[in-house]
């Protein structure tokens, strides 16, 4: 842990609250950036930034520093996010029936070279379909792709945020790469 | 043979995958274009960014929590309340019960040891963290010091290093000093302000520093006698954790008797 997380953490633990000032503005933005990207909406984002540093402040006496402190607010944070996901109430929308995977599939599509103004609107249907793909997740899958695809972090950090078994985070991303290919491949199959 | 899953391309896709997996790829055409299909897909999901934060976001979000970090630490919902009324009560009457039976035992001899009603200790909790943490900080900060102290030309350091060093010491001692000034330790707060204006000038030191940079920077550490207030206050902070009382007396950091050999 650095020097001044190190600090910071003693200080507030020894019961000055203010100390935990400098702990806030170092990692707001990495948080909202997290929180924004699990959620993809800016008042929930905020809203998870403030719970996550509530959370941390009221147990910051478990915090056993064998990881960085970003590491343990970020595990927070992700832990917010799945609650704020699971409170919206945001489930699987239902999707069609497995799509004819060998013509025009979608990786077809996206590869080919087509005219520039052609190719940009596919591109934002391609986008659009994408997020709506997102919106089809699981608060679970949906945490567990944003963190690997997005944001870069290991199997095993998905699975020591979600608190769950590495297996168990491998099986989430799978499934929601899964759910996203079919999604995108009934999206964008033309119509007979 | 044994074609690649595509739970084995993901993992592939996102270089998780394991050297067997690895080694089919390169040598199963039909894997790679299975892969690159895959591969493909993935690379055209982007999400869109986060909008960005201003300078102050941080700032601002301890603003909106600042006044909500103790709620919840010492709510307790009814059921817990009960409970921990019905176990006082409970110790309230084992005390009444001890002392009824203590009216008709035996008493102790007259000349029983009271107890010492001092306080073995008077420093707060706050306090003796600053303490504590304060002599691990300052042992730091000297090191950099004294690498500063000892360099005659530019050469002599690595200022890339000390200047990342210095900048995270900046930062860890404006949260000692606010503590400081919290506690009302004038001591204290007077070093770590002149430590800090050292720092910041080792922070800002140009990359193509001169001779008479690192002058100006020596200078500035032997003119305050930097060096020796910063040990004499490392000695007190391990006499004060140790004792666990304030040291009464603090050497005069204004007339140190014999700065030279520190250096």
């Amino acid at each position: 842990m650095d020097s001044l997380d190190a600090a910071a953490v003693a200080l507030v633990r020894a019961g000055d609250r203010d100390a935990f000032r400098p702990i806030v503005e170092r990692y707001s933005e990495m948080l909202f950036r997290l929180a924004y990207r699990v959620t993809g909406n800016e008042a929930d984002a905020e809203e998870i930034v403030q719970e996550t540093f509530l959370r941390a402040y009221r147990k910051l006496d478990t915090f056993d520093g064998r990881c960085r402190l970003s590491t343990w607010l970020f595990r927070i944070a992700t832990n917010c996010s799945l609650d704020l996901l699971d409170r919206r109430n945001l489930q699987p929308q239902p999707f069609d029936a497995d799509p004819d995977e060998d013509e025009n599939a979608p990786e077809e599509r996206i590869r080919s070279h087509q005219p520039d103004p052609e190719r940009l609107a596919y591109n934002s249907e391609i986008q659009a379909n994408i997020h709506a793909a997102l919106q089809s997740l699981t608060s679970v899958e949906r945490t567990a792709f944003v963190l690997r695809h997005v944001q870069g972090h290991s199997c095993e950090e998905i699975a020591e945020a979600l608190n769950v078994r590495s297996g168990t985070a491998r099986q989430s991303l799978f499934r929601a790469v899964e759910k996203i290919r079919k999604f995108l491949a009934s999206a964008m199959r033309p119509a007979v | 043979m044994r074609h690649l899953s595509q739970d084995d391309l993901i993992l592939h896709y996102y270089r998780e995958a394991g050297p067997g997996m690895v080694k089919h790829l390169a040598d199963c055409p039909e894997c790679q274009e299975n892969f690159e299909q895959l591969s493909c897909m993935l690379s055209a999901i982007a999400l869109p960014e986060p909008p960005p934060r201003g300078e102050d976001y941080g700032a601002e979000v301890w603003g909106r929590i600042r006044h909500k970090l103790n709620e919840g630490k010492t709510a307790m919902p009814w059921w817990a309340l009960s409970r921990r009324w019905a176990a006082v009560a409970t110790i309230a009457g084992l005390i009444g019960i001890a002392f009824v039976a203590g009216r008709y035992t035996s008493r102790p001899p007259a000349n029983w040891p009271a107890k010492p009603l001092e306080a073995t200790n008077n420093l707060q909790l706050p306090q003796k963290v600053l303490v504590v943490a304060l002599g691990d900080y300052l042992d730091r900060s000297e090191m950099l010091l004294v690498e500063v102290a000892h360099a005659d030309r530019p050469e002599d350091l690595d200022l890339n290093a000390q200047r990342r060093y210095a900048s995270e010491l900046v930062a860890t001692n404006r949260l000692y000093r606010q503590t400081a000034q919290r506690i009302g330790d004038r001591d204290t707060d007077a070093l770590l302000d002149q430590l800090e204006r050292v720092l910041v000038q080792l922070e800002h030191t140009p990359q193509g520093a001169t001779p008479t940079d690192i002058q100006q920077l020596r200078q500035e550490i032997e003119s305050g006698a930097l060096l020796f207030r910063v040990r004499v206050a490392q000695v007190n902070m391990r006499a004060e954790a140790k004792s666990g009382h304030r040291t009464e007396t603090r050497e005069d950091p204004s007339t140190p008797q014999d700065p030279t050999p520190i250096l």
